[in-house]
């Protein structure tokens, strides 16, 4: 056939087709008379082939590529509902990833349990250690914070529910800040994620280890321990995942190192998505549970034991089984 | 037709590899599991540092209207405000990419989306990946990193486009208007023509308006031996006449 021939017999039909495309770019919703799409787009496949195969214009073929470009990119466009896949991930997927990647996620614990136990420990036996990576007004400012003598902890001495909502927003924009910062700086090498867990494990050895020391203990430890839980576990989970970048760079194995990179990320980046979720939780602990003062910090110990024994639990129990949540 | 002739020719003219040339343009292939390949064009670093300063003006603004409402507020505007900056800075990329097919305003601007290596559309996991590792993109100052690797791949991604797999392209949405032939009478070629040659006659002809008589006689010249007559305007002419032939006739019953 030829070209004009085969430009005159279709003409209406990529012309309906361009049509479909516009409404389906606009729309998010799925429209019962888009049920046609499907064999339409695969009809303007043929048509390409065909175009291409008998050598026709060049205009015609760029013309037949955009709308099989446009096309393909509805055709395959992503329906799936984020609220199942969220369910499907927390019920499933998350627990089951840590586990399955639990050597980075053990390296990043060392490396940010052991610096924060080990600054920990020699502050506490050293107290002026805590001015060597401490501001002394940082270090005035945070004995202030956790005097037994306020009223009510945290950030600020006296505080309401709109202070309590302030510091929601503040937790969130400061630890997913953090978080996402270790696991982005995975990509050097990482060297960054590295830094990030040895910095913040020392930062917090130092707090934990010099309020302790002064007597402090009681406000800092109940304070701490409930969203501690999610708070910590989560920046480690961060470094692993920016761990595992660094290390499919320094070690691809078979892989070309950008293939390396691309496969390790897309796994570390389910664990960040955890990640964001746990720390949305402990931003909400922190901010409305840790710095009550009505409940006596004994009942706070017990609270935030049974917080780091459902974590443990999460992450070692749960997803186990072979079928998939519905 | 005298086949001495063009069997003759062919030798002069040493006929191109029926195998297509590797393209000398930056484009990217991708095979659909349609059986086609799509064409795409990823897009360099000027369109898409422009995309990304009106993404970044657009924020920047919006968030200092968005203090200047809040201060109003007290400290319950104030945590707001600060959820809202950390919804903003991490998560504006993201959301607009996934939810606007690719684009956020600035690259609808541009006319840029943003696409999985296979041409698909871009996911929450791989967006999210992407905007994240924008974190070391710019460092250590100002995208020295993204900037140099861009440059440095083919197909002009940053780290965080290497990472998730993604591309930034062009969008393509031009509505076919196929340029008129200019008048000849239809002829059949004087020899067998490969497919990219009958492309390369065809485009020719479409092409005539942007190009100037001296550079289409100059064009015409080369095949000139393949006609009797050695006159640049009437090989021009006869060429014409072969497209015209290629495309056939507009009312016609299919051969």
């Amino acid at each position: 056939m030829k070209q004009t021939q085969f430009e005159q017999r279709y003409q209406a039909h990529w012309h309906a087709f361009a049509l479909q495309l516009e409404s389906l770019e606009k729309s998010q919703a799925c429209d019962p008379a888009h049920r046609s799409f499907a064999s339409a787009y695969r009809q303007i496949c043929q048509h390409l082939a065909l175009a291409q195969a008998r050598g026709y214009s060049s205009h015609l073929i760029d013309h037949l590529q955009r709308l099989a470009l446009r096309g393909h990119r509805q055709f395959y466009r992503h329906r799936s509902s984020l609220p199942g896949q969220l369910a499907g991930f927390l019920l499933q997927g998350f627990p089951r990833l840590v586990r399955q990647q639990w050597r980075s996620v053990l390296l990043a614990s060392l490396l940010f349990y052991g610096s924060l136990l080990l600054m920990g420990g020699l502050v506490y036996s050293h107290p002026e250690l805590v001015y060597s990576i401490m501001e002394p007004s940082q270090v005035s400012d945070m004995e202030q914070m956790y005097d037994p003598a306020a009223r009510r902890i945290g950030k600020l001495a006296e505080r309401d529910s709109n202070d309590d909502w302030m510091m929601f927003g503040h937790y969130i924009m400061n630890n997913i800040g953090i978080a996402f910062q270790t696991f982005a700086s995975g990509l050097l090498f990482g060297l960054g994620s590295l830094f990030f867990l040895l910095f913040n494990g020392l930062m917090i050895g130092a707090v934990a280890g010099h309020l302790t020391r002064i007597g402090y203990h009681d406000t800092f430890w109940s304070f701490v321990i409930g969203h501690g839980a999610f708070e910590l576990t989560a920046i480690t989970l961060a470094g692993a995942a920016g761990l595992q970048l660094g290390w499919a760079l320094i070690a691809p194995g078979r892989h070309a190192r950008s293939e390396a990179l691309r496969l390790a990320a897309a796994q570390a980046v389910k664990l960040v998505a955890g990640v964001i979720i746990m720390l949305l939780i402990a931003a909400f602990v922190e901010a409305y549970w840790s710095s009550m003062t009505l409940a006596s910090s004994s009942l706070k110990y017990w609270v935030g034991a049974a917080l780091w024994l459902l974590v443990a639990i999460y992450f070692l129990a749960v997803g186990r089984g072979t079928h998939a949540p519905d | 037709m005298p086949c001495n002739r063009g069997c003759g020719l062919s030798q002069t003219f040493a006929p191109p590899a029926a195998a297509a040339q590797p393209a000398l343009d930056s484009c990217y292939q991708v095979e659909t599991p349609e059986g086609i390949d799509l064409q795409l064009r990823p897009a360099g670093i000027v369109p898409r540092a422009l995309a990304y300063t009106i993404d970044l003006l657009i924020r920047v603004l919006t968030l200092l209207l968005l203090f200047t409402l809040l201060a109003f507020l007290g400290r319950f505007g104030t945590g707001l405000g600060l959820i809202l900056t950390f919804l903003i800075t991490w998560w504006y990329m993201v959301l607009f990419e996934v939810l606007n097919q690719g684009r956020t305003p600035g690259k609808y601007w541009m006319g840029l989306s943003v696409v999985h290596d296979d041409g698909t559309p871009v996911g929450w996991s791989a967006s999210l990946l992407r905007n994240l590792l924008r974190f070391v993109d710019i460092l250590p100052f100002g995208y020295t990193l993204g900037l140099l690797s861009c440059l440095n791949h083919p197909a002009f991604k940053r780290l965080g486009d290497i990472a998730a797999g993604t591309l930034v392209v062009y969008r393509e949405t031009t509505l076919f208007s196929r340029p008129p032939l200019p008048e000849a009478i239809p002829q059949r070629p004087p020899l067998p023509l490969h497919l990219d040659e009958q492309r390369a006659l065809i485009a020719f002809a479409e092409r005539h308006e942007q190009l100037s008589t001296a550079r289409r006689q100059e064009l015409a010249t080369i095949v000139s031996p393949l006609f009797d007559d050695a006159d640049p305007a009437a090989s021009e002419q006869a060429l014409y006449g072969i497209a015209h032939g290629l495309l056939g006739p507009a009312l016609d019953t299919p051969s």
